[in-house]
């Protein structure tokens, strides 16, 4: 899980400085090679508030007390990139870890927790995967966040461009669980409820309350300098039951990252919270 | 390598298409209507055939009735691929035998990713 350097605030002028708002607001590092990204993501805003060069947005920055630029900033330098049953394959490990389990505790309700689950086509498609195994939501409760609250708006409403719905999802499950409106395609209410969307920062907001047996979060550390890293990883731990369970990124290990957690025999790639850390 | 049949009446289309297949490994073969399909097929039956709708002579869904009466024995997997994106016609296409639904434009993800699930990819 290591990237190459990050920009440093030293590294240029507006650069650097949009580079530290971003990490100081989530975490997040740029990494240098990908510098250049950030002047291309930000064109739109730049040229919808006409300004002529990064430059003045860094002075906007400066002189803006609401920090509404500063979020509208920081949205669209991170990476939301995400689809409709990505890695399915440990996805449906995921549903059936949370079926063994509630076959083995059937009187509990059990609980998911996506974290970092940009748009939302992670807990939706485990919303599917977990209908389809008879766990409705009398069964397992999911709750999902992000820090960007533009992502969790777009969550919330549950719609996707064509683009989006065909990026994995099967015909069927769209047909299933999606209503088409114009070019878009929207999920129905039934599974909409099923997930809680609610914002938050895995850098420096609590967990959401209560212990959750399962917690995802893929493909959102990869940018976190190591010590942040390990810190979430710490909140991560505590949000878990004792013998909750962690899913990564398909690129992403626990190894050399921290003692927190260790591969379980039983899952495959799936984590479980070391007993020293209990 | 696995076989991609294309079929669509437009040439910029197959062409796009056979671009992208190639990159995931498809050997792609093109017709430019149903019934140039079925010969096609009968010829030797590819592993997947990406179907547009509308065409001249035979139209993607006459070709996919046909295909699913005749006798060819290893039946390809059918991907249609249009720019028809109501309900009533996914929900027609899937009735009529069709195991993927590709609403067009697509792009190199969408068409690799529904070529995961019906699993030639
Ligand atoms: C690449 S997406 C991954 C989405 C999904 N988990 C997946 O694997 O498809 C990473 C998400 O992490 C979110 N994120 C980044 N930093 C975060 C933080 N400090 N707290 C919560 N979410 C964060 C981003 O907003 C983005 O939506």
């Amino acid at each position: 899980m290591s990237h190459s350097a990050p920009v440093r605030p030293a590294a240029g002028g507006a650069i650097g400085a949009i580079a530290a708002l971003l990490e100081h607001r989530t975490g997040q590092q740029i990494a240098a090679s990908r510098a250049w990204r950030l002047e291309t993501s930000l064109k739109p805003l730049l040229r919808g508030l006409g300004f002529a060069s990064l430059d003045d947005l860094v002075a906007a920055l400066a002189m803006s007390t609401d920090g509404r630029l500063a979020e509208q900033v920081v949205d669209l330098l991170l990476n939301q990139e995400t689809s409709f049953f990505r890695d399915t394959l440990v996805l449906e490990m995921v549903a059936d870890a949370i079926a063994a389990r509630r076959a083995a505790t059937p009187g509990r309700r059990l609980r998911i927790w996506s974290s970092g689950c940009s748009t939302g086509q992670e807990p939706l498609s485990l919303a599917m995967l977990l209908e389809e195994r008879g766990l409705g939501p009398n069964a397992v409760d999911l709750v999902a966040t992000d820090v960007s609250g533009a992502a969790i708006t777009r969550a919330r409403a549950g719609r996707f461009s064509q683009f989006e719905i065909q990026r994995g999802l099967s015909v069927l499950r769209m047909m299933r669980w999606f209503e088409s409106d114009d070019f878009d395609w929207v999920a129905r209410s039934e599974l909409l409820r099923r997930v809680q969307f609610r914002r938050q920062n895995l850098v420096s907001d609590p967990a959401p309350p209560g212990q959750f047996d399962l917690v995802l979060c893929r493909n959102v550390l990869l940018y976190f300098p190591s010590d942040v890293r390990r810190a979430v990883f710490e909140r991560l731990a505590g949000a878990l039951r004792d013998d909750g369970l962690l899913v990564l990124g398909a690129g992403e290990t626990v190894i050399g990252q921290t003692g927190r957690f260790a591969p379980t025999p039983a899952w495959r790639g799936l984590y479980t919270r070391t007993p020293a850390a209990r | 390598m696995k076989t991609c049949l294309v079929v669509d009446d437009s040439k910029v289309i197959r062409k796009v298409a056979r671009h992208i297949l190639e990159t995931l490994d498809f050997e792609v073969r093109e017709a430019g209507d149903g019934r140039e399909a079925l010969d096609s097929c009968m010829a030797a039956a590819p592993d997947v055939i990406l179907l547009d709708w509308n065409m001249p002579v035979m139209s993607g869904m006459e070709f996919l009735r046909a295909l699913r009466e005749s006798d060819i024995a290893a039946k390809p997997k059918v991907v249609f691929c249009t720019t028809e994106n109501g309900m009533a016609y996914i929900r027609a296409a899937i009735e009529a035998g069709a195991d993927e639904y590709v609403m067009k434009p697509f792009d190199r993800e969408t068409l690799e990713s529904k070529l995961q699930i019906v699993g030639v990819a």
